[in-house]
């Protein structure tokens, strides 16, 4: 067995010095009715090179991103990620490291943390971060607990306009601690500023946006963080890392936490995950912040270092009077972000959301020229946009497939009345000459 | 282990210094010398009412945090704002500027149920 | 074995300058290719009152740069592939390095979620397929893979024990709103309790290190929703009344959660759904060898009974003839607890391990776990406490009191073992055991490795006997020496501020 290195003879030996003759002495603990007689039904054992093999034929069972041209987005994006993230991420002195619980050994994560929360900061002009959280979507349900633990109140109000995953995520950690999500219906594809106001009364701890919105579409946030604060509540942002490149920072508008999703920024689609949640709030609210924190401080010889801080606030101090029971953050993938952040600097940034805005803009006027294809809403959008299709989207996604097209997301799996709806991104990784081979063939779809 | 005598004691380690209707409350040296660094003071609002044995603060230090209960029920009149900038004042000085919080007691009666600092020092060497 | 102290790994002792220190302004690592024609303005695109007015302050750094800090922060990491970490309940086991390869294969990591089922058979193939083997390595009936990690799993599962008695519930009968957790049990297990909305029941450990069984019947009820118990336990011990402990809890109407944090030492032997548990999350990350990530990701998928899997996460993956789909049809699901279907990619290794392993080689790893780590308690036993003394599975506790009275306590060993070259044992935890020391060598190290941790552990013995400073005072040999802690809390510095000149955030 290749990973276990013990011996017979150094199990005879080890079995010596304990002072027992079978390793079975060691079970004893276990009462028979709970200990299995059989070994367990599994395949294996599989050498390197047959493992190699069957995981190869796996792999090609799928068909991937580099294969199809993918317009695929609503949370993960097919960017460009630069070789350097993809090498430091391989260091093992990085991934095969744990949680950085000896600072003094520990001090390449802790810096990397640090220089995280700081970029995290500077992207949305918040005072702090915390070293991530497992997705966007956990990150906002958290957001929403924590701001009914710092207003002390138990109903958030979520725009329609948000991930429909989110929300379901945000609605299932909020119903196991009895409080409320109210979902704040659509209006032309953005929150419904009129409904909100309707609902915005002294019960409502937090208002959820997402901006570009799940659409792609740039919701009104003028008067909007006011509005809610008049109300005494709080006001959360979801927002693509991507976007803070070229867009206002939450906290520029008012917003008191501001959470998203590093994947595009140098993590690997990797079929959903893992990716890792960025979470940022306003100096108020940092004790009531969840997951772990890095800190700068110096050694007994006065040099600089780094270590987790703040930890009275977590699991296994406070245990359940915690903020949150998180733990483990997804430090590798906020490595990836970091690295790559570093990588595209601020004009770096600013031109892969620029590109990919252009592109987008680009590809929704060639492919409304299709007759029968037009925007779902007319409303400005950043880098995704929804197209009302003549047919159901999922059977015209099926007929793209076979051009090489991941055209993209129907959205007819999330509400019946969007049957027809395609939600379309375009990246940086795409080009004009893929854009018009698309139209062509969306064309020659919708025609058949 | 310091124990002023003029402080009456809980056996939750707080201190209370009578004056009036008044209390002032803190934790005691024994308290600051077990929590160990103290990072950071949860205080509660002035106005607030308190009832004994309710919450009162919470002392967080590296590694711990704990409860601060009202030993006396009433109303907080006053809380350490030095404390806010400073909770290491609470290591320093427990009894002087680490002071926690002032009531304006509502249930004047319950001092009966206060340690004096014999009383306290032998929970002490019980402990 | 002669007590010498063996060299520490060669770490830089030079200050590496934050990445915001480094570089120039106009330098920068990233370009893009030039569009293949033209391109609207982006002023035409996006209204002016939602840009922001300056680029974001990040770094403005070349490759080469990039590639030096980073790597010169990696140099300044303990990890499993430089030392020995025997850090208990972390499981700090090899990670293969053909399972990195996997991962990298673009048939797996260029995979969108949202792809149409046909194009990500192989995918679900996978992921259908390692749920039937948590199933039957856990004896229970069906898995999501959703939960990110151990503490997110325990969530999940308690929302799912939520749901099941919701489901259940007799009019007039007390909600079921108590979840009893031992002492002993990791600080996740009451943080995910309250979380999940539930009243936490504190069950202390008896004189043997298990479940207090008197305390135990006592404390279940008509309002026990369930119990949460890690076995081995995280004194790393087997709870001898596990059936009986079951038992009581199945009688009183109450479920049992297994947090499977310490799994490492029952692989084939004994199976928590044949000990009693209807819930069990696995922590990938630390049984099935998936790496640790510097803090993760990991994955804590949850496998449950039959009576408990109509409540599961949406989607689940049902096979149909030979093809694969995800289900989210499931009318009495909780929902969901994280957008798409989990951490594919440590799936992806946890997979691998399993099939690489097989089943006499998954039972090897739990023997070989439990041998070396009596093995390493044997050794080191003359130096410490052993609270709970008879056999111990994967990990072990032993107690650093007896070295108070040289002045000495276990934070110090353990900065101590750091200048030896050695990630030191998780320290004061358990809290039921003062000066907790909590070992876990994993069936990853040698005898020798064993033996050099123990000479060094005897050698810092008798450093504390003739110079404790040594020890108080540890490390020396590090990057850097202990850090205030204290001052970080009392004045949190989480942000390097932007200094004069710089580009506005």
């Amino acid at each position: 067995m290749r990973y276990l290195p013990l011996t017979d003879g150094d199990r005879r030996k080890m079995m010596d010095r304990i002072g027992i003759s079978s390793i079975d002495e060691l079970f004893q603990a276990i009462p028979p009715a709970a200990r299995l007689h059989r070994p367990l039904n599994l395949p294996g054992p599989l050498s390197e090179l047959e493992l190699t093999a069957h995981m190869r034929r796996l792999a090609a069972a799928n068909r991937h991103v580099d294969e199809l041209v993918s317009f695929l987005g609503g949370g993960a994006y097919d960017r460009f990620v630069p070789a350097v993230v993809r090498h430091v991420v391989a260091r093992s002195e990085f991934y095969t490291a744990y949680t950085p619980y000896q600072p003094e050994v520990s001090q390449g994560v802790l810096q990397v943390i640090y220089e995280f929360q700081t970029m995290i900061c500077r992207l949305t002009g918040m005072e702090a971060a915390n070293a991530s959280m497992y997705d966007a979507s956990t990150a906002l349900a958290e957001a929403a607990a924590m701001s009914c633990g710092a207003t002390g109140r138990s109903r958030v109000l979520v725009a329609g306009s948000v991930h429909p995953e989110y929300r379901r995520v945000t609605a299932t950690y909020l119903a196991h601690q009895d409080r409320e999500v109210v979902t704040v219906p659509l209006r032309d594809g953005r929150l419904d500023r009129e409904r909100l106001e309707a609902l915005l009364d002294e019960k409502v701890a937090a208002v959820l946006i997402q901006q570009p919105n799940f659409f792609g579409i740039l919701e009104e946030v003028d008067g909007l963080a006011d509005r809610v604060h008049q109300a005494g509540a709080l006001l959360v942002v979801a927002a693509d890392p991507v976007s803070l490149g070229i867009l206002k920072p939450p906290a520029a508008y008012g917003a008191d936490v501001a959470v998203g999703d590093v994947q595009p920024l140098g993590n690997a689609l990797s079929f959903g995950g893992p990716y890792a949640g960025y979470f940022a709030v306003r100096q108020t609210l940092l004790r009531r912040m969840p997951g772990r924190l890095a800190g700068m401080t110096t050694d007994r010889d006065g040099r600089r270092g780094f270590v987790l801080t703040l930890q009275a606030r977590e699991q296994h101090i406070r245990r359940e009077r915690a903020t949150s029971n998180i733990c483990t953050n997804n430090a590798l993938n906020a490595l990836a972000a970091t690295v790559y952040l570093a990588t595209a600097g601020p004009h770096g940034l600013a031109e892969v959301a620029t590109r990919s805005t252009q592109l987008a803009h680009v590809a929704q006027e060639r492919l409304c020229q299709i007759p029968g294809v037009r925007l779902a809403w007319e409303q400005p959008f950043l880098f995704e946009f929804a197209l009302e299709l003549p047919k159901p989207a999922h059977a015209v996604v099926r007929a793209l497939l076979d051009d090489g097209f991941l055209a993209g997301l129907p959205l007819g799996r999330f509400a019946p009345q969007w049957e027809r709806l395609l939600l379309v991104a375009v990246t940086e990784t795409r080009t004009l000459a893929e854009i018009e081979q698309l139209a062509h063939a969306l064309e020659r779809a919708l025609q058949a | 282990m310091n124990v002023p005598e003029d402080l009456k004691y809980t056996v939750e380690h707080e201190w209370i210094r009578l004056e009036g209707n008044r209390a002032t409350i803190g934790i005691t040296d024994y308290a600051q010398d077990q929590l160990g660094d103290v990072v950071f003071v949860d205080l509660p609002a002035v106005g607030q009412e308190v009832q004994a044995g309710g919450n009162l603060a919470v002392v967080e230090s590296v590694k711990s945090v704990s409860d601060v209960y009202a030993p006396l029920s009433g109303r907080v009149v006053a809380v350490n704002e030095l404390l806010k900038d400073a909770p290491e004042t609470l290591n320093q000085d427990p009894y002087g500027q680490g002071w926690i919080a002032v009531l304006e007691l509502t249930q004047p009666d319950e001092v009966q149920g206060l340690l004096d600092a014999a009383a306290y020092i032998q929970h002490l060497s019980g402990a | 074995m002669d007590g010498k102290t063996q060299s520490p790994p060669a770490i830089p002792h030079r200050p590496e300058p934050l990445i915001f220190e480094r570089g120039a302004p106009g330098r920068r690592a990233l370009d893009l290719p030039a569009p293949d024609g033209p391109l609207p303005e982006l002023d035409r695109l996006v209204p002016a009152s939602l840009r922001r007015e300056a680029p974001p302050a990040l770094p403005e750094v070349s490759e080469p740069e990039v590639v030096r800090h980073y790597t010169r922060l990696s140099q300044r990491n303990f990890s499993v592939d430089t030392g020995f970490y025997p850090l208990g309940s972390c499981t700090m086991k090899y990670n293969p390095k053909v399972h990195e390869e996997f991962v990298s294969l673009p048939g797996f990591s260029r995979l969108h979620p949202y792809q149409p089922a046909e194009t990500v058979q192989g995918a679900l193939r996978l992921m259908w397929e390692l749920e039937q083997w948590l199933c039957e390595i856990s004896g229970l009936h069906r898995a999501t893979f959703q939960p990110a990690a151990g503490a997110h799993g325990e969530l999940t599962g308690l929302m799912l024990i939520k749901a099941y008695h919701a489901a259940h519930a007799q009019p007039g009968a007390p909600p079921r709103d108590e979840i009893l957790i031992p002492d002993s049990a990791h600080g996740t297990n009451p943080a995910s309790a309250s979380m999940a909305g539930y009243r936490v029941v504190e069950i202390p450990s008896d004189a043997r290190g298990g479940m207090d069984l008197d305390v135990l019947r006592r404390s279940v009820g008509p309002r026990t929703a369930g119990l949460m118990l890690t076995n081995p336990n995280t004194l790393g011990l087997y709870d001898e009344n596990i059936l009986e402990i079951a038992a009581l809890v199945h009688e009183a109407g109450g479920l049992l959660y297994y947090d499977g944090a310490n799994a490492n030492a029952i692989l084939g032997i004994s199976r928590p759904g044949d000990m009693g548990f209807d819930i069990v999350h696995f922590n990938l990350h630390k049984t099935f060898s998936t790496p640790h990530g510097g803090g993760g990701p990991g994955a804590g998928p949850i496998v449950v009974t039959e009576k408990l899997a109509p409540f599961l996460p949406v989607p689940l993956v049902e096979k149909e003839g030979d093809r694969f789909r995800l289900v989210y049809d499931r009318p009495q699901s909780i929902g969901q607890v994280r957008a798409f279907y989990g951490h594919f990619g440590v799936l992806v290794r946890a997979y691998a391990y399993i099939l690489a392993m097989g089943p006499e080689g998954l039972r090897q790893v739990s023997e070989d776990a439990v041998l070396n780590a009596n093995y390493l308690l044997s050794r080191l036993r003359e130096h410490f406490a052993v609270p709970y003394d008879r056999p111990c599975m994967h990990e072990f506790v032993v107690s650093a009191a007896p070295w108070r009275r040289l002045g000495v306590r276990g934070l110090d060993i353990a900065k101590r073992l750091l200048d030896y070259g050695f990630h030191p044992p998780t320290v004061s935890f358990p809290l039921v055991v003062e000066e907790a020391l909590m070992v876990e060598p994993t069936e990853t190290e040698t005898l020798e490795t064993l033996d050099a941790f123990a000479d060094a552990v005897a050698a810092i013995r008798q450093e504390a006997e003739t110079d404790p400073d040594l020890l108080r005072e540890a490390p020396h040999r590090t990057v850097v020496r202990r850090l205030d802690e204290a001052g970080a809390a009392r004045r949190p510095n989480l942000c390097w501020p932007l200094a004069g000149g710089e580009l506005t955030p």
